[in-house]
């Protein structure tokens, strides 16, 4: 088939845009990684990985255990009540109900407000109002509530996708609705679920706006009374203070691999999850 | 037996409670934001903090006008730059990719959609700003940098949406249109594309939503002076950038000033959002 380059030429324009443009969007990430990793991987020594911060050696290590309490903590709280919710939507609630179509205009609302309105009020709900302060436990609760919505919808698009004769046999079987749910219609379920959970760990890592007025910027190991800082904030508090730039870039070579690292694993449980649709 | 009905029925209403979290979440936040903002719009008065055009808060003056033209300006420039490109790319993804280079395309475009703001910050802080200053001259922290950067940013929430609502056109389509002799591109563009814009219209809206949200990436580059806008290579403030900048040592009534600004910025997020739904409404009529 000869597709017309020569024939016309408004043909071969419109394929000049399309390759030009995925080739500008391509090159940008590879820019974006690229120089990153040339900017800070000299940068990463030792002194940076201390356990105590101090600034001598601004470690970025109790940024690092931060990020990962923060992010379990709020993980803790958000799965168990997007997948319930999920399971309401998907095996409890009659399809187009009402409530059904309430619950998720609210998750969408959820997904669309901007990560600073988080911070502001997580600040007014949790820090001030329940008197928690700058503290983990500010943060934690403001990034779960953050995450809910994006683990809601991967786990109903992932109870969607179990076909509905699974069901019908297990109930043929005389298990009750829950033990069908429990026993075979969330481990069928589960790698679509683990790629929201991934995702979502992905959207807490990277997070800054939503923190910096609700976990603070102490540069501490931190307890969930305590205030403390991820590794996002960390190089957020870094760039303000605008002394520690070669130490800033360091910590974004290990936010990027993080992010890599995560992004792998979610293509990797997504990869499983279609294998088993097919 | 007796005790299977029973945790069936309380299963059912744990179920139910977990799904009503997020209807609890809007509410509260709508509640605590307008609880918050209220008493300073009160103080200021709706259309000094609206249309006033000074923002000094040692003075007590506190217009947002210029960082709602800061945010207006900086999201539109955004949107010039995302939306054909973020379209483009997701044309290529969806019919122009080869099957090899899509294995590694795609996973490139979801690393774009999960690199944090803060990086996004410091690239656009140490490239792009020093690039613009350069090439044209001030400070190169300005409303044209923080559109470059953003309107990057916003790339893969465009091309996500819009690669499945390209796919999701039927194949009968394309091939229809090469039978009446059209070329790959022309059908592509005149045939595909057009049946497609329902979801690529909400792809662009959820870019648009995320542009007008962003904070941390945007006080990085944008310069963040009060003053009013009125030219590309200035500095500007944005609704968003103001919240991040002051909260940290704001008092009194400057502190409820920042709450009201963050109602008004949700405000507006909600607007979009239900502009989006509605689009998603007529994608499906």
């Amino acid at each position: 088939m000869r597709r017309g380059i020569r024939h016309h030429i408004g043909s071969a324009l419109l394929r000049f845009l399309v390759w030009s443009a995925a080739v500008m969007t391509l090159s940008v990430l590879g820019l974006l990684v690229a120089y990153i990793l040339w900017k800070g991987v000299p940068n990463l020594q030792p002194r940076l990985f201390a356990w105590e911060y101090a600034s001598e050696n601004v470690s970025m290590m109790p940024a690092l255990v931060n990020t990962l309490t923060l992010t379990s903590a709020a993980l803790a709280l958000a799965v168990p009540l997007s997948v319930g919710a999920a399971v309401y939507l998907v095996e409890y609630a009659r399809r187009g109900s009402r409530m059904v179509h309430v619950i998720r205009l609210a998750a969408e609302t959820l997904a669309g407000i901007p990560s600073i309105v988080y911070g502001l009020f997580g600040y007014l709900m949790f820090s001030r109002t329940l008197e928690v302060g700058y503290s983990m436990a500010a943060g934690i609760l403001t990034v779960s509530i953050m995450v809910l919505p994006t683990i809601l919808r991967t786990t109903e698009e992932a109870l969607l996708s179990v076909p509905d004769a699974y069901r019908e046999g297990s109930f043929g079987l005389g298990a009750g609705r829950l033990r069908t749910i429990w026993h075979v219609v969330l481990p069928s379920a589960v790698p679509g679920i683990a790629a929201g959970i991934i995702v979502a760990v992905g959207r807490i890592v990277g997070e800054t706006a939503a923190l910096i007025f609700t976990a603070g910027t102490a540069a501490q190991l931190a307890g969930l009374t305590s205030s403390g800082r991820t590794l996002a904030v960390h190089m957020y508090a870094l760039w303000n203070e605008g002394l520690h730039m070669e130490e800033a870039y360091a910590a974004g070579v290990v936010l990027l691999l993080l992010v890599m690292g995560i992004n792998a694993a979610a293509g990797a449980a997504a990869r499983r999850y279609s294998g088993r649709k097919g | 037996m007796k005790t299977n009905v029973f945790y069936e029925r309380w299963m059912q209403r744990v179920f139910l409670l977990a799904a009503c979290v997020s209807v609890a979440a809007v509410a509260l936040i709508c509640g605590f934001l307008l609880a918050g903002g209220i008493p300073a719009l009160r103080e200021i008065g709706l259309r000094d903090f609206l249309l006033g055009r000074v923002w000094k808060p040692g003075s007590d003056h506190y217009g947002v006008l210029p960082m709602i033209l800061g945010s207006i300006y900086i999201t539109s420039g955004a949107m010039l730059l995302g939306v054909p490109l973020g379209v483009l790319t997701a044309v290529w993804l969806a019919r122009f990719c080869p099957e090899t280079m899509y294995h590694r395309a795609k996973p490139a475009v979801e690393l774009l959609a999960g690199i944090p703001s803060i990086v996004f910050g410091f690239f656009g802080l140490m490239v792009m700003v020093p690039l613009v200053r350069q090439l044209l001259g001030g400070s190169g922290r300005s409303i044209l940098t923080a559109s470059l950067l953003l309107g990057v940013m916003i790339l893969p929430s465009i091309i996500g949406v819009a690669e499945s609502a390209l796919r999701a056109v039927p194949d009968s389509y394309y091939e229809g249109a090469l039978a009446l002799g059209a070329t790959h591109e022309r059908a592509v563009f005149t045939v595909v594309l057009p049946a497609a814009r329902s979801g690529i219209l909400a792809g662009i809206v959820l870019g648009l939503g995320r542009a007008a949200g962003e904070a941390t990436a945007v006080a990085m580059v944008a310069g963040n002076q009060t003053a009013m806008p009125y030219s590309l290579l200035r500095g500007v403030r944005t609704l968003t950038t103001n919240i991040i900048m002051e909260m940290g040592y704001a008092e009194g009534l400057h502190r409820q000033a920042l709450f009201a600004v963050g109602a008004v910025l949700f405000l507006l997020i909600l607007l979009i959002n239900l502009w989006a739904g509605r689009m998603k409404e007529g994608e499906r009529a």
